[in-house]
């Protein structure tokens, strides 16, 4: 399979790449995929309490070359914006930017799915609404 | 010794033609370009020749004799031609095909055929090793069984039957044996008589030969093997084949069976220490690498490995001047990884790690160290960028999460 050249350039030089304590109350985790479907997501943020802004984002991907650079840009795109903003973004604003070819919009959708959740993990720390998206949990 | 980039290690899928095939070829696209079916001219005889000739060194190589091959397109033809003509053939005596979960798919796709026309087909399951319990074969046979279709050595992970064992049993209960040996022949010393094998199909693109041409070796005494053709014309190959012969494909065949023949015990043995060096490297220098299929019953270029925590595609494009396959479903338009390795129990989430070298003639040392050194270099960065790497050496139970999943 033929990759675009940003999706060749997010593989070899990811953005961001690491964890954020998770357990900081300002850090929302996002945890998404499963090891059997060949993709698992990691995106953390980390949130100003006060202004809402994702100051630091981090990530770390199991997946193809296309989803560690969905991953990737989705940790370069939400640096700096709101937390609505954050939200605001949509997989095919990520299927657009790297070129991703039909089989591989699934990346993309995960990376959407990866900030929701990290977001969602995020409110909940903050005890605000329901997360839409879940992370993914160890069992009891 | 500088190295030529890229690598090729994905002699499963296909091989160079070897340069002494080639020559053997070119002469019979132009000057000696007789349809070998022309009985009253010169051109004709030379062409027929060539044929003969080239069926005695494809007997040779599997101890059978020359009338005894059938050529073919290739080995899907050849495993189309034996099972279907075996099914329409015998369709008197009984219905009933016994395979195994682990075929190509030229084989298992047959037999899904012809359950649509009414054939019942068993497929049975693989131990963990890849190998079939001769006890479940035993047991699967019913006096309606026709056909046992068993491959010689798996493209995936290189696992090679119990072709003695089966053979036995085949011969035992009066039931026909096909084999697919396109992966084992002309790389380990494949017998017809010695493992009763009634019908075997091969391909010459496996073993450096040129594309589009096979054969299927059909056994005459003892017993004596009747097949309905699937392809009807001109009555060429004793009926069973149809089509003008491939001339120079049907000479490049036989050159290849005949080079593989003076070469195989001393090439088997140089692939093997290549392979245990790839092995040894990888296994030497990373951990979680897991092992796919028995060491012990294994042709001697393959090697099939799981990267525990690193999806397969994400690993072929940091090894992008490597050439290698992986079972990663990424890799396949299905999204499901690799049902071979499903069937020996391999779980999916290691099944996406798993990458397929095979080594060929005309791989060196230097090339399975830098492969080494690339397949190292790349898994380590991967597994830096690893969720599931970093969850592992936290101790955290990857198979107790709670995964969210559509």
């Amino acid at each position: 399979m033929a990759y675009s050249d940003k999706v060749i350039e997010h593989y070899n030089n990811p953005r961001n790449v690491g964890s954020l304590p998770k357990d900081d109350p300002n850090v929302g985790t996002g945890l998404v995929g499963a090891p059997e479907c060949g993709d698992v997501m990691k995106l953390q943020m980390k949130i100003n309490p006060q202004t809402e802004v994702v100051e630091e984002a981090k990530f770390k991907t199991f997946g193809c070359g296309s989803a560690i650079a969905s991953s990737s840009l989705a940790t370069e795109w939400v640096k700096g914006k709101t937390v609505d903003q954050a939200l605001a973004i949509k997989n095919t604003d990520i299927v657009r930017e790297l070129s991703l070819p039909p089989v591989k919009i699934h990346c993309s959708v995960l990376a959407e799915d990866a900030i929701k959740a990290a977001v969602g993990d995020w409110k909940k720390k903050k005890g605000v609404a329901a997360p839409a998206t879940e992370t993914a949990t160890a069992q009891d | 010794m500088a190295i030529k980039l890229p690598i090729y290690l994905d002699n499963h899928a296909t091989t160079p033609v070897d340069p002494r095939v080639l020559e053997a070829m070119l002469p019979y696209f132009t000057e000696k370009f007789g349809n070998a079916a022309s009985r009253n001219h010169s051109f004709g005889w030379t062409a027929e020749e060539a044929v003969e000739n080239a069926r005695g060194q494809i007997s040779r190589l599997i101890n059978a004799t020359p009338k005894e091959i059938i050529f073919t397109s290739g080995a899907t033809e050849s495993n189309n031609l034996a099972i279907k003509g075996v099914a329409e053939m015998h369709r008197e005596k009984g219905n009933h095909i016994i395979t195994q979960v682990t075929e190509h798919k030229a084989v298992l796709d047959t037999c899904k055929r012809l359950e649509k026309y009414g054939y019942e087909v068993s497929y049975l399951p693989v131990e963990k090793d890849g190998r079939i319990n001769l006890d479940d074969l035993r047991r699967a046979i019913t006096p309606k069984t026709i056909l046992i279709s068993i491959m010689y050595a798996n493209n995936e992970i290189g696992v090679i039957s119990p072709i003695p064992g089966i053979g036995k049993i085949a011969k035992e209960k009066g039931v026909l044996f096909h084999v697919d040996g396109v992966q084992a022949v002309g790389k380990v010393p494949v017998d017809v008589q010695k493992d009763n094998i009634d019908l075997l199909s091969l391909s010459g693109h496996k073993i450096y030969g040129p594309k589009g041409v096979g054969a299927l070796y059909v056994r005459r005494r003892n017993p004596r093997v009747q097949l309905s053709a699937i392809i009807d014309g001109g009555g060429h190959e004793r009926g069973m084949r149809s089509g003008t012969l491939n001339v120079p494909g049907i000479v490049g065949l036989g050159k290849a069976c005949e080079i593989c023949g003076n070469e195989m015990a001393e090439e088997s043995e140089r692939l093997r220490r290549l392979r245990e060096r790839l092995k040894d490297g990888i296994f030497s220098r990373l951990d979680e690498v897991y092992i796919n299929g028995s060491m012990v019953h294994r042709l001697p270029h393959n090697l099939n490995v799981s990267f525990a925590f690193v999806e397969g595609e994400s690993l072929l494009m940091g090894i992008n001047d490597v050439a290698v396959s992986s079972g990663s479903a990424c890799t396949s338009a299905t999204l499901e990884p690799s049902y071979v390795l499903k069937a020996l129990g391999v779980g999916e989430d290691l099944a996406h790690t798993s990458i397929r070298f095979g080594l060929g003639r005309f791989n060196t040392e230097e090339e399975v160290d830098y492969v080494v050194s690339r397949v190292v270099e790349t898994v380590n960065r991967l597994r830096e960028l690893s969720p599931l790497y970093e969850m592992a050496k936290e101790g955290i139970d990857l198979s107790k999460m709670n995964w969210k999943t559509e």
